[in-house]
This record gives structure tokens, C-alpha cells and sequence, in this order.
């Protein structure tokens, strides 16, 4: 193990960089657009409605992996050349922004109907109180389903080993495949992952306690 | 404290049963295959002309496939079981090291890495590093891949091969041979290197999109692999390689599996 740590310490950097990376961006860019997809799927606006639940109906029940996938192999062929980070963080982005919507679209559903009713009296418009008065506090109940949300992101993160993305999961395989030890390998990047996966969680935690 | 205690004890037990699944090796690998009549080989399921699955049947076919029913017959008798178990690339060593099967045959390159692991049996096919590519590409040889993508296979060599004969390409590698193609297809990748048995193979599947170029350059032959420690098995095997060879049913298999692809010279590979 102290061998791989040794020999390897430059791949498993760069692998840590663009799991990083592709984590961050995932986490940032789909929050925002799934808080997005989650209000088209809520707002009194019929075909509005659709597109939000069709988005989420569709990338939600399709593998991450044929996702990921489609950008890697049919956008490059016939639309725009992508490489295996790029098209794999896209298929993560698309992917956990439906869950993201679903869980942010149970928040808004649970703040009782009475707010919105009490904000509309008091002469704020729609949007005025969706911002205001429900968004503040849906997103304070989503914040334990959220928080599993990021870690299972980040884990998911490894499928751009199929794509060559250069992440933790292509370096662990590259590592094993050169050492044959395919347990320190998988071991180390597990370690690895949990650096990332771990603070995020507690900091999930705390955020919980410190909103309620 | 107590909070900290716990995580560390199964840090711990986890390293310690890295530690275990050394008994398999120890065993007599010969004594096994002889009480139970059969041999487990690990193959590939998607190497054309050595070892695909057929999807019709289910059964693997290709020239390792023969050749380890064949040294399965002269090991155990006629009345011998060859038993195949599925690996990739990458998974065929470790397969062989935890004692999942007895032997590999799975296009697999004798290196001086790798016997240092395992034991290799005599050469078995010679195999070399080619280059196959779209039609349309304007690589030629290895000579124009300088600043180009190479598609490599995980578990495979050939990404440290590239890295010598051409040091300003950049290489990524794929999980098996069936992204790799779709990759070069989709020109992720200017060119795809492996053995060259292999890439006629997969030129042969592309229905005439994909071309093999520049020859070989590089001399790897392949090798049966058993694991360390186990004389009497490795003997048995690299006699039984020697008595196919020579009884010419080597020669059969090589014009059986590589007689009918195009541009492929299969008399050079003839045991003589």
C-alpha cells in the first residue's frame, strides 16, 4: 500500500483533482438547475408542468452510464467533439439534477398551503412569495435528503472511469492493472473518496442543526 | 475518543483480510485439476478469433478456446473438462492469483512485469503491437501518432508501449474492446493499439470501416499463465503446448481461425 502511495502519488493527485472538479462543478450546476426543473414542476402552468415532469421521468429511470454514454459516443460523432470529462459531467449533471428537482419539488409540497396563501394576502405576487416566504423554507427541509443527494453524486462521479475521464476510479484502474494489486488500489482510492464524501456530510449535518 | 476508536478497528480488519487468500496458491494446482478431470481456464468473451462469445449458442470460440480444450485433452485425456471463466483485461490476472481458475489463456503478453507474479508457459502465438484506425485517418504508422490520441485497453500494455514509441502521444484507455472500437468510431481516439491477432479481428467485425495499419512494432508473444509454485502443472502444460506444436494440430488451429482474414500473413505465425 505504501508502495502505491509511493509510485503513484502523481495519478492518484490528478485523479483526485478531476473528481473533484467534476463533483463541484455537478454539485453547483445541478442544485441550480434542479431548484429550476423543481419550479417548473410546481408553478400554475400547465405546459410548464410537463417539461418539468418529463425531464425529471426521463433522466431519472435511464442508467447513468448510457447517459453518459450517448455524450461520449453519439454527440461527438454527429454534433460537437467532447472528451470523456466533459461528456461524463454532463451525464452527471443531467442525472442528478432529476433527483435534485424531486427532492426539491417534496420540500416546496410540504410547506403547508396556508403560507402561500398568507403571502398572497399580504399583496405579494407569485413569484414574490415563492421566493420569499416557500423557497427559504423548502430548502430547509430538503437539507437531509440533499445532503445524501451530494454524497451519492460524488460517488457517482466514478463512472467517468468508463469514459476516460481521468477520475479516481480510471487512475485505481490504471494503478491495479500496472501492480496487480487490485485491493490497495481500490483501497486507497476508497480512503480517497471518503476525504471528499466525509466533510461534505458533516458539514450537511451541521448546516441541518444550525436551520433548525 | 470512543467515537474514534471504532472507525480505526475496522480500517484495521479490513487491511488485515487483504492479507488472506494465500492458501489457494499453495495447493497443488496439478493434483487439483487431475481429482476433479477438469481445468478452469480464464478467457475473454470479446476477442474476436480468440475467444467471443457466440450469441447464439453461448459457447466461446476462437483459437485460445481450442488451444485450451486441446491442452486440456493432452493434460487430462480425452475424457478431461475444460471449464472457461470469463475475465477482462483486467480482471484475468487477479482470477488466476486468488485461485478462481487454474490457468489463463486470454491473449495475454509475456512481460517481464508480469512474470514476476505469475509463470508464463512457452510463447504460445506471436503476437506483436498494431495499429487499427478509421478509414478516413491520416495516421499511417506509428511514426504519426506523435501529438495524437491513442486508445488503449485497461489491463493491457499497450498504453506503456505507446508511451515508448511515440512519447508526445496522449493515451487514455478503455474499460474492453467494445468501448474502445466505439470510441475510435466516435474519434475519441486517431488510433487503437493491441495486439495485432486482435485488431484484424475487430476490423474484421467493423464491416470494412476500420483498417489495420503499419504492420507490427513490436515483438509480444503470448503466453499460457499459471500461478507461482506450481512446477509439476507448469511443466504439464508447456509439454502439452510442445506436443501440439509439433503434431501439426497447431498449425491447423492457426489456418482454422486466421486463414480466412484479409490482409493477415496467418503462414508467419505457423509453428515450424
Amino acid at each position: 500500500m505504501i508502495n502505491i502511495l509511493n509510485h503513484f502519488s502523481n495519478e492518484l493527485f490528478v485523479g483526485f483533482g478531476w473528481t473533484l472538479l467534476a463533483s463541484f462543478l455537478t454539485l453547483v450546476f445541478s442544485l441550480i438547475f434542479g431548484i429550476f426543473i423543481a419550479l417548473l414542476e410546481v408553478i400554475p402552468h400547465k405546459v410548464a408542468n410537463k417539461i418539468g415532469r418529463g425531464y425529471v421521468e426521463i433522466f431519472r429511470n435511464i442508467p447513468l452510464l448510457i447517459i453518459v454514454m450517448f455524450f461520449y459516443l453519439i454527440v461527438p460523432k454527429y454534433i460537437i467533439q467532447l472528451n470523456g470529462f466533459t461528456a461524463g459531467t454532463i451525464g452527471l449533471f443531467l442525472y442528478t439534477s432529476a433527483f435534485i428537482a424531486e427532492i426539491i419539488r417534496s420540500g416546496i409540497q410540504s410547506v403547508s398551503g396556508g403560507q402561500m396563501e398568507g403571502a398572497r394576502s399580504t399583496g405579494m405576487t407569485y413569484k414574490q412569495a415563492m421566493q420569499y416566504i416557500i423557497l427559504p423554507q423548502a430548502m430547509k427541509i430538503v437539507i437531509p435528503p440533499l445532503g445524501n443527494q451530494f454524497v451519492n453524486l460524488i460517488k457517482d462521479s466514478s463512472i467517468l472511469a468508463f469514459v476516460a475521464g481521468f477520475d479516481l476510479m480510471y487512475q485505481a484502474n490504471a494503478i491495479a492493472s500496472v501492480t496487480f494489486d487490485t485491493m490497495n488500489s481500490y483501497f486507497i482510492i476508497g480512503i480517497l473518496y471518503l476525504i471528499i464524501t466525509m466533510p461534505l456530510s458533516y458539514y450537511m449535518r451541521y448546516l441541518e442543526k444550525k436551520l433548525a | 475518543m470512543k467515537k474514534i476508536i471504532w472507525p480505526i478497528a475496522l480500517l484495521f480488519s479490513a487491511l488485515m483480510l487483504t492479507g488472506c487468500g494465500k492458501s489457494v496458491t499453495d495447493q497443488s494446482a496439478l493434483k487439483n485439476v487431475r481429482s476433479s478431470n477438469t481445468i478452469t481456464w480464464a478467457v475473454e468473451g470479446d476477442k474476436k478469433l480468440f475467444s467471443l462469445i457466440d450469441i447464439r449458442d453461448d459457447q466461446e470460440k476462437g483459437f485460445d478456446i481450442d488451444m485450451a480444450k486441446a491442452i486440456t485433452r493432452e493434460i487430462l485425456g480425452p475424457k478431461g473438462q475444460a471449464r472457461f471463466t470469463l475475465a477482462t483485461s483486467q480482471s484475468r490476472i487477479p482470477l488466476l492469483k486468488n485461485g478462481n481458475v487454474d490457468a489463463v489463456i486470454a491473449t495475454l503478453t509475456i512481460t517481464p512485469e508480469r512474470a514476476k507474479i505469475i509463470s508464463f508457459s512457452k510463447p504460445y502465438f506471436r503476437a506483436g503491437k498494431s495499429l487499427l484506425v478509421n478509414k478516413d485517418s491520416d495516421v499511417k504508422s506509428v511514426r504519426d501518432l506523435n501529438g495524437k490520441t491513442v486508445i488503449g485497453i485497461v489491463g493491457d500494455n499497450s498504453v506503456e508501449v505507446i508511451k515508448k514509441v511515440a512519447p508526445k502521444a496522449k493515451v487514455v484507455a478503455m474499460q474492453d474492446y467494445g468501448q474502445a472500437v466505439s470510441a475510435l468510431k466516435s474519434h475519441q481516439g486517431d488510433a487503437l493499439t493491441s495486439d495485432n491477432g486482435i485488431l484484424y479481428g475487430l476490423a474484421a467485425q467493423s464491416a470494412g470501416s476500420l483498417e489495420v495499419r503499419g504492420g507490427t512494432f513490436t515483438k509480444e508473444p503470448y503466453g499460457i499463465a499459471v500461478n507461482q509454485n506450481q512446477e509439476p502443472f507448469h511443466r504439464a502444460i508447456n509439454r502439452a503446448v510442445d506436443k501440439i506444436q509439433r503434431s501439426g494440430e497447431y498449425n491447423r488451429l492457426i489456418k482454422k481461425w486466421f486463414g480466412q482474414v484479409p490482409g493477415f500473413n496467418y503462414k508467419e505465425m505457423y509453428y515450424k
